[in-house]
């Protein structure tokens, strides 16, 4: 199987696709199901994040195990300035934004110096640290999490607290994300990220100053992953250590690795394919997280380059990576 | 000067039952290659089978074996059924695999036993305390914790280093492929050391669950901490484990009394209140990410 360095962001595929999120809340609402608008916002937010990730894993060759920290820690600049009388999403979100872009170069600048597998713990490390300096806050809710008093302000006239205003926000979020994400990864940078990731060493001979691309690729997704925590905040309307622990880095690093690891598409999928999944489940029995781990083992075992692989091998433009 | 001995002998112990499940972790991560996350899951699972023995036969030692036997025929169960699989693949499919199994253990102990915790009570001969020293004293149990750990870790010293099958799984941990070359059977070999440190995850559930709650999701903070120890002492290595998690086990249980103490003397209280426990939450992931960065092999590397 040989590396693919294109990935075509086919405008026959992406244009329906957001057509179809665009006059999504129509149709559940004339049916009277709005519930599905929260849940379509939930993936949207989740997608944005796992793509985020998947910029790191799939096409840097960086596994983190602590993206989580900078989800959460977007998440809790919103609600902290919240709670502080900072409502203006015009001041959190960016806040948010530019706290994970800080952290990640933090956390980033140290762990980048390692590789492999102990680059998978060290991020875990500073994952966990980030958990403990945010759970032992009691000022900001401590273990029961921080909750908002209401969602953001945007300008007067908007109110956000409208579950179907809110969607679209999240879409024009994730849209414009995942669109600059294409473009980032057809890019220059990004084909100087995916070299990286099949041989540091030749890239460092050819001159390339890899330890700066891997930085500059670790901040984006931190800061990626920031502002899908302020959104993910004002859609849950509380920011809870769970967003920040090992497992939620482990949920994000599922939904790249069921989407596909190194594929355009694969943290959208990845994320929708796990939130529906569990929907789905969780209507059915309160133990759907049985059903979730049967699901993916059987994914690991049987289907191992994830879903956007089947989805590439018969979808249109399908040709095989 | 009491309490510093008393939180010194409880971090020992700490440490001693982190080193039952992180010798199973390294020996796994050192020979197999493989990040197992469900390695926490198995010292849940002996921690209930523990609870659950003796609540019908009232014997502790029962109860004890009986968890540890049980455990180490589901871990070779499981080595056999799927993880076997997962050796040649890359370290993100592993995770994935066991992230998976770790929710069904979750779910599956939560379908059996409901999301209530189990009590397991130490034996009652052994539940009061024990003078040490004239004024000093400290709970039986924890004593016979301690005594119970440093057993074992003896026990695997000599059986890491002076039996036949400790030479092929050193051989395996420092380099995999020539002990395949010179003729191991490696899977039966996996699969003994995968059942093997099932069982010391076992005895680490058993012997902890009347000092923590037997629930779900008891196993997911140990499991961290047992790659904090692995990863410092060196992976791969029987003596980094150990020398890892006493490290590990004393640092974090002084911390959390000597930090916030200390921190009073100069700080006003209400923020060293805040400051204490967080910072000594922090400390042992400060004390990874160093070795990590100044050391990655770790303090006592498995190869050479």
């Amino acid at each position: 199987m040989g590396v693919q360095l294109d990935h075509p962001l086919h405008a026959a595929v992406a244009l329906p696709l957001l057509a179809a999120l665009i006059v999504f809340p129509f149709v559940v609402l004339a049916i009277d199901e709005p519930f599905y608008v929260v849940l379509a916002s939930r993936i949207l937010i989740f997608a944005l994040v796992a793509t985020s990730l998947n910029l790191l894993v799939g096409f840097g060759g960086m596994v983190s195990f602590g993206h989580a920290a900078f989800l959460g820690a977007g998440a809790y600049v919103v609600a902290i300035l919240m709670q502080h009388g900072v409502a203006s999403a015009w001041i959190a979100w960016p806040a948010a934004v530019a706290v994970a872009a800080l952290a990640a170069l933090a956390i980033g600048a140290v762990c980048l110096r390692t590789r492999g597998v102990y680059f998978i713990m060290i991020t875990l490390a500073f994952a966990q640290m980030v958990y403990f300096v945010f759970v032992s806050l009691k000022a900001y809710g401590g273990d029961d999490g921080l909750s908002l008093a209401s969602r953001s302000v945007v300008a007067p006239g908007i109110d956000l607290n409208s579950d179907t205003l809110f969607y679209y926000v999240v879409l024009a979020f994730a849209s414009t994300g995942f669109f600059l994400f294409a473009r980032l990864v057809n890019s220059r940078f990004g084909r100087v990220l995916q070299g990286i990731r099949e041989n540091e060493t030749r890239m460092e001979a050819l001159g390339y100053a890899v330890h700066r691309y891997k930085l500059g690729a670790f901040v984006l997704a931190g800061a990626t992953a920031g502002l899908g925590g302020a959104l993910l905040v004002n859609q849950n309307e509380l920011a809870s250590p769970g967003t920040l622990s090992w497992t939620q880095s482990g949920m994000l690093l599922t939904m790249v690795i069921l989407g596909g690891v190194g594929y355009l598409w694969g943290g959208v999928m990845g994320a929708a394919a796990l939130l529906l999944m569990e929907e789905l489940l969780a209507a059915y029995t309160i133990h759907w997280q049985l059903g979730l781990g049967l699901v993916l083992l059987a994914v690991v075992l049987f289907a191992p380059n994830g879903l956007a692989t089947l989805a590439r091998a018969a979808g249109p433009g399908g040709r095989d990576g | 000067m009491i309490l510093f001995l008393e939180q010194g002998l409880n971090g020992l112990q700490f440490g001693l039952m982190l080193f039952l499940l992180a010798a199973g972790l390294t020996l796994v991560f050192g020979i197999m290659d493989m990040i197992n996350l469900a390695h926490g899951s198995l010292y849940m699972i002996g921690a209930y089978l523990a609870a659950l023995i003796l609540g019908s036969t009232g014997s502790f030692l029962l109860a004890v074996a009986g968890s540890l036997a049980g455990t180490a025929v589901l871990g070779m169960l499981l080595e056999i059924s799927v993880l076997r699989r997962l050796y040649s693949r890359d370290h993100l499919s592993q995770v994935l695999a066991t992230f998976a199994l770790l929710l069904i253990a979750n779910e599956s102990m939560r379908i059996l036993f409901g999301s209530q915790a189990l009590t397991l009570n130490p034996p009652a001969v052994l539940s009061g305390p024990v003078e040490l020293a004239p004024g000093f004293f400290y709970p039986a149990y924890r004593l016979l914790i301690i005594g119970v750990g440093l057993a074992v870790a003896l026990l695997l010293y000599l059986l890491v280093s002076r039996t036949r099958i400790g030479m092929l799984v050193r051989a395996g941990a420092s380099n995999r492929e020539m002990a395949l070359a010179m003729g191991v059977n490696v899977r039966a070999l996996f699969t003994a050391v995968f059942g093997f440190g099932a069982a010391l995850c076992a005895l680490a559930g058993a012997m902890l669950g009347p000092l923590l709650a037997v629930e779900v999701g008891m196993g997911e903070g140990i499991l961290i901490l047992a790659f904090v120890v692995i990863v410092i002492g060196g992976i791969g290595s029987i003596r980094g484990a150990l020398a890892g998690a006493v490290i590990v086990g004393v640092v974090d249980t002084l911390g959390r009394t000597l930090l916030p103490m200390s921190l009073r003397t100069v700080l006003p209280p209400t923020v060293a209140g805040n400051l204490g426990p967080s910072l000594a939450s922090i400390l042992i992931y400060v004390l990874m990410a160093a070795v990590l960065f100044w050391r990655p092999q770790g303090l006592f590397p498995a190869r050479g």
